[in-house]
């Protein structure tokens, strides 16, 4: 008599154990198959192009009707197995039962639901299987909202099959770039481009709060109050090992059900394979292994030996227009190298991570005609040094030569600003090249770009070279660090017109060629993108310096100090008290008075900073931002309210500045000074600002040092007006956080652009001057508030604390 | 064989940062790399003594915060011009919670 041999599951894995089982032993077992779907196997991974309407679910089906009855198998669809009886070998459905010498396991997974308020809503499905697909064909019509909660593989195919389909699609993601698990940054930035140019809105770094709704889903709200509307929300946040009933059989389940080599669990007559298994600690959700599997397990139905032995796999992404591939260790890692190439131009990107001269991860977008080829080296751990140079560029070194600097400029629209001193753009420039001005200075004499400041020199002759061709040599360009040839200037230009919004878009746009920056560069570029995006850019905290990233001075020792702001250097007793509290509070070794009219705690330990700041923040002290690139003090003298000789409220104008300028960034830190008349007690005339008081109104003046370099400023406008007084200054502030270099103070920035320059657009001319005002204000409407009270909530303060404290553990 | 001990999720760490591990011989950094690798670091640059855990995180480099030496987290070995070593301790990720080498709690002990 035929062994019984009883499958649960009928999906991809264990179809392909069937077929190769029936193959090479057709007449062992008399097989009964059941399935929860109310179908056979059809090919799931092929639900993408039926979402997307580029096949049909019967285009898709691998086993149909005919099939299961030539190999005799009786089938129970639309039956799940309830329970395993493991003493009397039979297992149960709600309908009945079926007795087993051998049973198969194949339940494959379950996505995964993340515990939110409306996930129950009628409109909230996942993507697993053909109801789910049909529920997303029926929402992606024209005109509708549907949001993707997850920005994986499986995400990505429901948004794009979707939006195929005409609905409008928002996925929401909640790492920093899309696909994680399977590409770098830089790669992400690629795909999210790309999608967002098919209409798909990606949200990174969203972390969903609730569904909203009322009789079914309305809309998605996230953590940081985001609202997207939503008649559908599809969730593919990640899956897990369907192993309800394994567990309930009480067979050894950890992650996924645990099976040896040839696939058999803790009981042996019975088996598992597909996406339920656990082998050696590894889960798998990718195809490849799971036919391994079945070829495994069905030679071990039959009796013979064989080892399941788990291969790497590659990945790639089913969404037409985005190529991808990717497989692989691409982290870094002890002893490993990376091969970056970038084309901007093209929108590719390739990295190879190399060890001990071998391929162990890859990663590439745009152009992945050369993945299979690195997969079968990475594979075969071919030694790669013969053709390291080349590797790069694929098998038939095709494309051959190095990516193009000249690619970004040349990818630039005419109306590009390039000279920003004279507001001219690329398609000037390349008239006047055309029109035979073929040496820089007679671009220089003609269209004036590059005849200011002169910072915009390496642009402008990069233009010039992609106009003339080999005709025009560059002269060298002087990159801002080691990871890119452009210069600081070039780069804030670039992100200006190429409309570049993130750390990762630059990266890729202008061909950087580590793969993510270096401590010199990141810093910088955090500031020049929240200086141009105030609104749009998330600040990167990890690109910052200790001081900026802790809100504290760092010291010798590793504590911090800590500076509340004191406006205009005037103070309460309160305050007083209150700092005097929390210096006693915790143990703070020095309180000193500092050059810049307030008092600073130092030494202060980095998990008391939180609840410092909380204290003085109760006494309405805010952070003094002692040591940020932006806004330090304004010092002040008593001025005209007690001081004989004072001619205008110099604290009162010094409070007002403080008050509006603080919380802003600058590239580097700014500090005035508003004295009440020319005796200059507040040493105004050394400052990045100074206004002195005169009877007539106010005198301001600009770019002066007292630091590593002594200079006294110069001046800049007189204005009878407090007001206008305030004005300009905000204005020249806005001017130099527009135009400066990154950790140049203005009296740098003024020398190199001349101060002409700064007094025409902050004094002379009145609507540039306003303009300045308002994007000032616009960037203040998210900078302006304490940084303190932000970290000093509940939920910031233990991230302050180290994350495990083993000394605790050796005092018990 | 080494022996690892639980010292809390991955997501405690933030990309590219890095949280202490206390112990009674002196802080342990642990960083958090933009791929999610984990490295365990002494906290100590061997220059003068600057909190590497402070430092900006790129690639498998650290740069420690006072005077920019910079080390490879891999080998806790400066890199460029500059001649120095901190100390590493093996770690490892395993659903999504962060293991370290529990000799770290035994050197604790023995203090
Ligand atoms: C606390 C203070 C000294 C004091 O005890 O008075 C101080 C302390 C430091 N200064 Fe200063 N400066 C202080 C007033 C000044 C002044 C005078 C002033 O502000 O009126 C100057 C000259 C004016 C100027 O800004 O140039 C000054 C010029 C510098 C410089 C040189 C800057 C330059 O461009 O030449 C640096 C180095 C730098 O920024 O790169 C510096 C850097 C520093 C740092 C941040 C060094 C560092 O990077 O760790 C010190 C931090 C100490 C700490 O942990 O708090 N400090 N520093 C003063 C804080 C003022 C405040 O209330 O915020
Ligand atoms: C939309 C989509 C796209 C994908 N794209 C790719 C891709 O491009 N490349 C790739 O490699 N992989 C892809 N995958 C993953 C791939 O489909 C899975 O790895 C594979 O299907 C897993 O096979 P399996 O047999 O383990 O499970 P499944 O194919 O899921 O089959 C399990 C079956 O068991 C049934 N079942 C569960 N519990 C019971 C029970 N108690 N009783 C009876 N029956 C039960 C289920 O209803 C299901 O039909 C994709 C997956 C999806 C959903
Ligand atoms: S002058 Fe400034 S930077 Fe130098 S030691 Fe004094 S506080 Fe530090
Ligand atoms: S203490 Fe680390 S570089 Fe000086």
């Amino acid at each position: 008599m035929k062994k019984k041999l009883v499958i649960i599951g009928a999906g991809m894995a264990s179809g392909r154990m069937l077929e190769h089982l029936f193959d090479a032993a057709p007449d062992l077992y008399d097989v009964t198959l059941f399935n929860e779907e109310p179908r056979g196997n059809y090919n799931r991974l092929m639900l993408s192009p039926v979402l997307s309407g580029e096949k049909t679910y019967e285009e898709i089906v691998t086993h149909d009707a005919d099939w299961y009855e030539a190999h005799g198998v009786t089938c129970r669809f639309g039956e799940p197995v309830v329970r395993i009886d493991r003493e009397a070998k039979l297992v149960h459905t709600n309908q009945g039962s079926a007795e087993y010498d051998a049973l198969v396991i194949a339940t494959g997974s379950a996505p995964f639901i993340i515990p939110v308020v409306g996930k129950e809503l009628p409109g909230v499905v996942t993507y697993r299987d053909l109801e789910d697909t049909h529920a997303m064909i029926d929402a992606g019509v024209a005109g509708k909202d549907a949001v993707v909660i997850g920005g994986g593989l499986l995400g990505l195919e429901a948004a794009a099959g979707m939006a195929a389909r005409g609905a409008s699609v928002t996925v929401i993601h909640l790492m920093g770039h899309l696909m994680e698990r399977q590409l770098d940054p830089a790669a992400g930035y690629l795909l999210k481009k790309d999608l967002e140019s098919r209409g798909i809105k990606v949200h990174c770094e969203g972390a969903t709060k609730a569904i909203l709704g009322h009789e079914r889903a309305e809309a998605v709200l996230l953590e940081d109050g985001t609202v997207y509307p939503a008649d559908l929300v599809c969730m593919a946040v990640g899956i897990r090992p369907e192993t309800r009933i394994a567990v309930d059989a009480k067979l050894e389940v950890e992650r996924g059900i645990t099976v040896d080599d040839s696939m058999r669990t803790t009981d042996p007559s019975i088996f598992a394979l597909g996406e339920c298994v656990e082998h050696r600690q590894q889960l798998f959700g990718l195809v490849a292994p799971l036919y391994d599997q079945a070829k495994v397990l069905a030679k071990t139905l039959q009796g013979e030996a064989a080892e399941f032995r788990p291969v790497q796999t590659a990945t790639k992404l089913k969404v037409t227009g985005c190529d991808l591939f990717s497989a692989g260790d691409f982290a870094d890692g002890e002893g490993r190298e990376d091969i970056v190439f970038r084309d901007p131009g093209r929108g590719i990107y390739k990295r190879l991570v190399l060890e001990y001269n071998r391929i162990i991860g890859i990663v590439m977008y745009g152009d992945t005609a050369d993945g299979n080829w690195f997969y079968g080296l990475l594979k075969d751990g071919t030694d790669v040094s013969e053709m390291r140079d080349t590797l790069i560029f694929g098998p038939a070194f095709q494309g051959g030569g190095a990516p193009d600097p000249m690619a970004a400029v040349a990818a630039l629209p005419p109306e590009a600003e390039i000279c920003g001193c004279n507001g001219i753009c690329k398609g000037q420039i390349v008239q006047a090249v055309q029109g035979g001005a073929v040496t820089l200075d007679a671009v220089r004499a003609q269209t004036k770009a590059s005849s200011s400041c002169g910072t915009c020199t390496g642009l402008v002759e990069q233009v010039m070279q992609f106009t003339l061709g080999d005709d025009f040599a560059a002269s060298a360009p002087s990159g801002m660090c080691g990871c890119t040839d452009h210069s600081h200037e070039d780069v804030r230009r670039l992100i200006k017109s190429m409309g570049l919004k993130s750390i990762p878009a630059v990266m890729q746009e202008l061909g950087w060629k580590t793969p993510g920056g270096c401590h010199s560069c990141r810093p910088a570029l955090n500031f020049y993108l929240l200086a141009e995006w105030p609104t749009e850019y998330q600040d990167d905290r990890q690109s910052r310096f200790v001081n900026e990233r802790n809100h504290a001075n760092i010291q010798k020792d590793g504590t911090y100090s800590v500076v509340p702001r004191m406006w205009g250097g005037v103070t309460t007793p309160a305050e007083l008290r209150a700092i005097a509290d929390a210096a006693d509070k915790y143990d703070v070794p020095m309180v000193k008075v500092t050059g810049g009219q307030r008092i600073d705690l130092l030494g202060v330990r980095k998990e008391d900073l939180p609840h410092m700041w909380a204290d003085l923040n109760e006494a309405g002290l805010v952070s003094g931002h002692a040591y940020s690139k932006g806004l330090r003090t304004v010092k002040t003298c008593v001025g005209k309210d007690f001081c004989r000789f004072g001619t205008q409220d110099s604290t009162g104008l010094g409070i007002r500045l403080e008050k509006l300028l603080w919380g802003s960034w600058t590239p580097h830190k700014v500090k005035l000074g508003v004295s009440g008349c020319p005796r200059n007690c507040a040493e105004a005339t050394c400052k990045d600002v100074g206004v002195v008081c005169v009877d007539s109104g106010y005198n301001i003046s600009v770019a002066g040092a007292a630091g590593m370099e002594v200079k006294e400023t110069e001046h800049l406008a007189s204005t009878p007006s407090e007001d206008e007084a305030v004005q300009i200054i905000t204005a020249f502030i806005q001017l130099y956080r527009e135009h400066a270099k990154y950790l140049d103070r203005p009296y740098k920035w003024v020398a190199k652009v001349g101060l002409d320059w700064v007094i025409e657009r902050v004094v002379d001319d009145l609507a540039g001057r306003q303009a300045l005002v308002e994007r000032f204000e616009l960037s203040q409407s998210v900078y302006r508030k304490d940084p303190w009270a932000e970290h000093s909530t509940d939920r910031e303060r233990a991230k302050w604390a180290p994350m495990a404290d083993f000394t605790l553990e050796a005092a018990e | 064989m080494t022996q690892f001990v639980d010292i809390g999720s991955l997501e405690d760490i933030p990309v590219q940062g890095a949280r202490l591990v206390r112990t009674a011989q002196g802080c342990i950094a642990v960083f958090r790399t933009a791929d999610d690798r984990v490295f365990a670091l002494d906290d100590r640059c061997p220059h003068k003594g600057g909190p590497l855990s402070e430092g900006i995180v790129h690639g498998d480099r650290v740069t420690c915060p006072l005077h920019n030496w910079v080390f490879d987290m891999n080998t806790g070995e400066a890199t460029g011009a500059d001649e120095g070593q901190v100390g590493t301790y093996a770690t490892r990720v395993e659903k999504g919670r962060i293991l370290i080498d529990a000799s770290l709690i035994a050197r604790s002990n023995a203090a």
